[in-house]
């Protein structure tokens, strides 16, 4: 048994925290691209309201860690476990915005009509929350070649919002009427490839934890 | 001063120890260089304080002690016959983690090494008692009570009374074995950052069971275990992603 149980036993329940935190954010953002797309604005609330507990429990996590090294003092793989795990929460609350962010843009579209870009922000939006679970697995699993597979994938997801702006900059040519509608897709396809941006930046987190050493994987 | 300037002021090969039939220390290989501080770590046992014993030779009043392997101190091997101990003693000053001064006056503490070496002269004794206290930063708290008895002043002055009388014979390393383990908090810090401030005119080689306190004051850090030394690297690496296992195992607590 180790000697330091009590450490053991917190620090578990930090990761574990963690992992619901990670779950509730994906979810949202998920579900606040149904609620776009089905232009259902009692889900798109219900976005907004859940975010609270993920701000909550970001702040849980953060101060069980702050706890931790106040009266632990860890090193080394203990320290950035920690460390890790903070940073990582926190790219998970703003994914969770992003997915406030996107639910406010639906109620703001409401009934109008979609634009037909909307499919390809779906499939951004498919690939940054495939990326995210997944990283949430290889983080359980601490498995750092699954990390930079994920990593990889943000290629795809930059190359499809490339893609979309480019669509809907086109669309604003032909039917300038519809620039409000626009610009609120181009805003929710940024958010989608920013959410894609924080799972590369937890797969690097997971490298440092792994490794002790910093890896760029967004090149 | 770039690393590369910096010289060895011990290098340390193959060193072998035995107390009778107990190998307490093998095949140690360690560098040590000048005007850095160098913290020892390891559990209880583990070889560490025999290890800067052997440094200014006073292990060797352990009966049955033996040796084999080298210490080199600025080139020298001291455990050459023609190496003199008082020589070495000179060079090399030594504090212990209980304060132990003398039941002397703390100036008498201080100006005892240098009459030893035959120094008589009032002044200049009065010169090397100020310039020790003051190095050992204790001078503003005693300089007026330099004729009272050294046991008369707290713990964590007492010690920083042992260091000024290091200091007094104007050595060239400094090995301290738990210095601030009889101390509390802030006197501890006192002498750490002491510490911090000698390393400018000596090398300083400290034995600590404080992790916190190795990883604060030293540049480099060497893990004892079993009498061996399992890693020695700069200090930031150890405390922040060893490549041992057994050293990340004592750092964080795990055993020892």
């Amino acid at each position: 048994m180790s000697v330091r149980e009590k450490f053991d036993v917190e620090l578990k329940t930090a990761q574990e925290e963690l992992i619901v935190l990670s779950t509730m954010a994906v979810n949202a953002l998920s579900k606040s691209m149904e609620a776009l797309v089905t232009q259902d604005v009692d889900a798109a609330l219900e976005v907004i309201e859940d975010d609270k507990d993920i701000n909550q429990m970001e702040e849980f996590i953060n101060d069980r860690v702050i706890l931790l090294i106040a009266k632990q003092s860890p090193v080394a793989t203990d320290l950035r476990r920690l460390i890790v795990t903070i940073k990582v929460a926190s790219d998970m609350e703003r994914v969770g915005d992003y997915a406030v962010n996107i639910a406010k843009e639906t109620i703001r579209i409401g009934k109008q009509e979609l634009l037909p870009q909307i499919g390809h922000i779906q499939q951004m939006q498919k690939l940054a929350v495939a990326m995210l679970r997944q990283v949430i697995d290889a983080f359980v699993e601490e498995d750092i070649v699954k990390a930079k597979e994920i990593a990889e994938l943000d290629d795809q997801v930059d190359e499809l919002y490339g893609d979309v702006i480019r669509r809907l900059m086109r669309e604003g040519g032909e039917n300038p009427e519809k620039l409000s509608q626009i610009t609120q897709l181009a805003f929710i396809s940024r958010y989608m490839e920013r959410s894609a941006d924080h799972a590369t930046n937890i797969a690097e987190q997971l490298f440092y934890l792994v490794r002790g050493q910093h890896y760029d994987l967004n090149k | 001063m770039t690393e590369s300037a910096k010289k060895a002021v011990y290098e340390t090969k193959q060193l072998n120890l035995w107390y009778g039939s107990n190998h307490a220390l093998k095949n140690i290989d360690l560098e040590i260089m000048e005007n850095e501080v160098t913290a020892i770590i390891g559990p209880s046992g583990c070889g560490k304080s025999t290890y800067i014993k052997t440094l200014n030779r006073m292990v060797e009043l352990v009966p049955s002690v033996k040796t084999s392997g080298e210490i080199l101190y600025r080139g020298r091997n001291i455990f050459n016959h023609d190496y003199g101990v008082e020589e070495l003693r000179t060079r090399v000053g030594m504090v212990f983690q209980k304060p132990n001064p003398f039941p002397k006056s703390i100036y008498d503490n201080i100006a005892y090494g240098p009459r030893i070496h035959g120094i008589k002269n009032k002044k200049i004794l009065d010169e090397i008692v100020e310039k020790s206290l003051r190095g050992a930063a204790i001078w503003d708290e005693v300089k007026d009570r330099l004729n009272e008895n050294a046991y008369s002043i707290s713990g964590g002055q007492q010690q920083r009374i042992c260091i000024a009388r290091a200091l007094a014979i104007e050595p060239d390393v400094i090995l301290m074995d738990e210095p601030t383990s009889a101390l509390d908090p802030i006197s501890t810090l006192k002498v750490e950052e002491l510490v911090q401030e000698l390393k400018k005119d000596y090398s300083i080689i400290i034995v600590t069971h404080n992790m916190q306190q190795a990883a604060r004051i030293s540049d480099k850090t060497a893990f004892f275990l079993n009498g061996e030394v399992v890693e020695y690297d700069h200090t930031d690496t150890i405390f922040s992603n060893p490549s041992d296992k057994r050293t990340e195992d004592y750092i964080s607590g795990r055993f020892g």
